[in-house]
């Protein structure tokens, strides 16, 4: 007998045995602690980077709002006060306050201090209330990115000045201005009051936002009655045979055909077959709703066969017809779950990227979009324009967009959580 | 717009009048006298007024946008001379200067003549449409009030249409795929009529940046799509070699040592990784993996650049973790208990247990799971886009660039897009090649996983 047993199965302790358990079970967890750390790695460093684009650098300057150089008349027409040159306002009283003159070899490193678009601010001020003009008063304008990321530190100025992208001698102003007060650390409105453009400084993703909301809205409105009837139909109504298993076998395949196929689609489909507008959040919104479809019927049918039958044996019993059994007593006990699954299958569309860069959603739009027609980008093709500029100001813009967008699919996914646990029924 | 609230106004107007009819025939209120309950009856006035008034609505504005189009058009004389795409910027710019906001000074005379003409043919066409619709909806109202009776079986009629809408709702899907299929086969056939077939599939050399110039260098393009997928696998063989150990130790330690509670927080967290958008993942590719790698490389002599095969891997090996730990984990819990207690009961420890006899069960429905990691590795995008780069190279070394199918289709449409060149035309074929290929991983994997659940259910 001795022979056929080998002595480590009969001693169960045996050194070797134990340490390749042991072994086994810690692959196995540093397998997790691995997934996992790599988890916290990329939010942490998403973070890291993203969070300083909330806050902004201003510039506090006193401001003279020269008659003469704005309305040397006096009529206070619109048209003179809308083209007059309020970047001179700016220069001077820049100069005035660094106490250098308009002949200065480096004037225009001072003048490129302030981001270049403070003129509108002004012009808004003075198109708002015509009787600034004249007084001096002290106002906020908007730095530079470069200004901005020098002060966050993201810019190295121990390195030769020619390599840099702020001067020694726009360093030296900083100073003067720090030194005196005038430089403001605020919340980054802009950030979400704007829309693309290309200085850093006032670029924003509102336009991305509303473009990203649109998009949504249009592919829920599609695809979850179309995906929840569909379900409906396949789950209770549709009889075994060959059409319904090749529908059951094509929306099974279809939620797994890679996104930028349904781009394509949307490419040659929506837009060169029924010419509907390129880069529209309605041609968005449709591939988008196509692409959820098949994970909505997928979800859906899950909570209603999670659903007893008795429910419904009970309903036909009680003298409904199958069609009203299922609409008055399975759909209510189903939706918690139905929900839950359209939610995330929401959350999902709302972070593609590839189908909607098929459709030319990655235009660079400053306006922000009205109607579903209009032309527009979404947040995460913003999110993918934005890392494509070399500006150290856009990588700040972009991690946080990211940060933006990853507190959308957080709210999300909460709210199916939420959805799931207190309404959903245990059976 | 308004047509379409007025054949509403009427349906309503049809539900309200269905319903009290029935209550009206019946004496007592006696309701067990009815067929179907007087709702029905409203639904199935409603369906009659609503539908077939919304159908002829639509075919009817479709082919008067149609015939406007053509009368319109043929108003501006030169319009043969335009080429095909300049003839919808006309109209387009007809239409704008109808709606007024155009400024009509600086236009041509005869854009403005056919504007007019655009705004009475619209203004009939829309007056003529509504007057059919609300006819016919108004038609069908009295016609279908009149066949109500107390035998009536609204609800039979009621529910049968509900259910063929919700066929129709389950056909969306075939149509889908359908719309897929024919799409990117008929850009496809436009694509190969241009360069040979075999050259497409065989060919090892891939440029298809065609120089505008004949004289130019590389005037012809290549399109042999081999480094292409050589790429694509390349980066997908890297992503498998992180994603599978690590995603299938995670389900093993999630379904086997794993505390009921601990498990219950891990799984959902480790979720969390597949539930990033790929975009974010592409960005930590480019800005952190990229620049890590290449400093790794660079400390132990080995020159490697920021956009490798490596780094779009790697950082879709850890996207892919989640997909294959999940699967995994479910298909491991479903191999019956009586499995593992027999394998302990002979005195086998977990470890053991586990690589003798669960794993070799639920095998195919890992199997399973793999092939369908791989297939959304093949077909994921935005890390390859922003990680890998662009040079199509046929190479075996995870350190240089490579580029990918994605990558090629989403260079090949994001600028300017002709339908008869055939550099736009390749993207549409490279799609077709990846359709086929995440088809069949997907058919096959879905089809193992399947038998696997209806072997232990």
């Amino acid at each position: 007998m001795s022979n056929i047993i080998r002595n480590d199965i009969l001693t169960p302790v045996s050194s070797k045995r134990t340490t390749k358990e042991k072994l086994f079970k810690i692959c196995g967890l540093s397998a997790i602690i691995f997934a996992l750390s790599m988890l916290v790695i990329l939010f942490t460093t998403i973070f890291s980077k993203g969070y300083s684009a909330f806050y902004q650098t201003r510039i506090k300057l006193d401001i003279n709002f020269n008659e003469e150089l704005i309305d040397p008349t006096g009529a206070r027409e619109i048209t003179t006060l809308n083209t007059a040159d309020y970047s001179k306002l700016i220069s001077q009283s820049l100069f005035k306050f660094l106490n250098i003159d308009k002949s200065h070899p480096k004037s225009s490193e001072i003048k490129s201090l302030i981001s270049y678009n403070s003129f509108l601010t002004l012009r808004d001020r003075v198109l708002n209330d015509p009787d600034i003009i004249g007084k001096t008063k002290k106002i906020n304008l908007i730095a530079s990115d470069d200004v901005d990321q020098m002060l966050k530190g993201n810019i190295n100025i121990s390195i030769p000045e020619e390599n840099r992208k702020i001067t020694d001698f726009q360093i030296e102003a900083i100073e003067k201005f720090k030194s005196n007060g005038n430089i403001l650390t605020v919340f980054n409105k802009t950030l979400f009051t704007k829309s693309d453009s290309r200085e850093p400084e006032v670029s924003g993703v509102l336009g991305a936002i509303i473009g990203s909301f649109y998009c949504l809205f249009v592919a829920a409105c599609i695809s979850v009655p179309i995906g929840i009837f569909a379900a409906i139909f396949l789950q209770e109504f549709a009889k075994k045979n060959k059409v319904t298993d090749f529908i059951e076998i094509n929306i099974n395949n279809l939620a797994a055909v890679p996104s930028i196929v349904f781009g394509l689609l949307g490419l040659s489909v929506f837009i060169n077959f029924f010419h509907l507008p390129r880069s529209s959040p309605i041609v968005g919104g449709l591939v988008l709703a196509l692409m959820s479809l098949p994970t909505i019927v997928i979800v859906t049918r899950a909570s209603l066969l999670a659903v007893p039958g008795t429910i419904k044996d009970g309903a036909i019993a009680l003298g409904a017809s199958k069609m009203q059994a299922i609409f008055n007593q399975v759909l209510p006990l189903a939706t918690p779950g139905i929900c839950t699954g359209v939610i995330i299958a929401l959350a999902r569309a709302l972070g593609e990227t590839a189908p909607l860069l098929m459709i030319g959603m990655i235009a660079f739009i400053p306006d922000t979009p009205i109607a579903i027609t209009d032309p527009a980008t979404a947040l995460p093709a913003q999110i993918f324009m934005w890392a494509d500029h070399p500006e150290r100001a856009f990588v700040e813009r972009t991690s946080a967009a990211i940060l933006i967008l990853l507190s959308f699919l957080i709210v999300m996914n909460a709210a199916a959580i939420y959805i799931r646990h207190k309404f959903e029924k245990k059976w | 717009m308004y047509i379409i609230l007025a054949i509403l106004v009427c349906a309503f107007y049809g539900f309200y009048i269905g319903k009290k009819k029935p209550l009206r025939l019946i004496q007592n209120k006696d309701l067990t006298k009815l067929n179907s309950s007087p709702n029905y009856h409203g639904y199935y006035v409603f369906l009659w007024c609503l539908i077939p008034a919304i159908i002829t609505f639509l075919t009817l504005n479709f082919f008067s946008n149609f015939l406007i189009k053509q009368i319109v058009l043929d108003l501006v004389p030169e319009i043969e001379s335009i080429a095909k795409t300049n003839i919808e910027f006309v109209y387009n710019q007809i239409k704008t200067m109808a709606s007024g906001t155009a400024d009509a000074f600086s236009a041509d005379e005869k854009l403005i003549v056919a504007a007019e003409k655009y705004n009475e043919l619209i203004s009939i066409s829309n007056a003529s449409i509504f007057v059919i619709c609300i006819c016919l909806s108004s038609f069908l109202l009295i016609f279908i009030k009149k066949k109500i009776n107390l035998e009536f079986p609204a609800r039979k009629k009621v529910e049968k249409f509900i259910k063929l809408f919700l066929l129709i709702c389950s056909i969306v899907a075939i149509l889908t795929t359908v719309g897929i299929v024919l799409s990117l086969f008929f850009e496809s056939l436009k694509f190969f009529k241009q360069i040979y077939f075999f050259d497409f599939i065989f060919g090892t050399h891939w440029s298809p940046q065609i120089a505008i110039r004949e004289d130019q260098v590389g005037s012809s393009g290549a399109f042999g799509s081999i480094p292409v997928l050589a790429g694509t696998f390349l980066i997908t063989l890297i992503a498998m070699f992180i994603a599978v150990p690590i995603g299938l130790f995670s389900a093993i330690y999630l379904s086997d040592y794993a505390h009921k509670k601990v498990r219950s927080i891990l799984k959902p967290l480790i979720e969390v990784l597949a539930g990033i958008p790929t975009i974010v993942y592409g960005f930590f590719a480019a800005l952190t993996v990229g620049p890590f790698i290449r400093m790794a490389g660079e400390s132990i002599g080995l020159d490697i650049v920021s956009e490798s095969a490596l780094c779009a891997g790697l950082v879709m090996g850890i996207m892919i973790i989640p997909f294959i730990s999940s699967l995994s984990d479910d298909i491991i819990l479903a191999v019956p208990q009586r499995l593992k207690d027999g394998s302990y009961a002979l005195g086998a420890t977990k470890s053991e247990t586990m690589i003798k006899i669960i794993l070799p069960a639920a095998l195919p429905g890992i199997v399973g799971s793999i092939l369908l990691a791989v297939s959304r590795a093949i077909g994921e995008t935005m890390i390859v886009v922003m990680a890998a780069g662009m040079s199509a190279r046929l190479t075996a070394n995870p350190f240089e660039a490579v580029t990918t199918v994605t990558v090629q289709i989403v260079t090949l449409l994001t600028g300017d897009q002709e339908f008869d060149n055939p550099k736009t035309l390749a993207a549409f074929a490279l799609g077709l090649e990846l359709f086929i290929l995440t088809l069949f991983l997907n058919l096959i994997a879905l089809r193992i996983v399947k038998k696997y659940r209806e072997k232990y259910e």
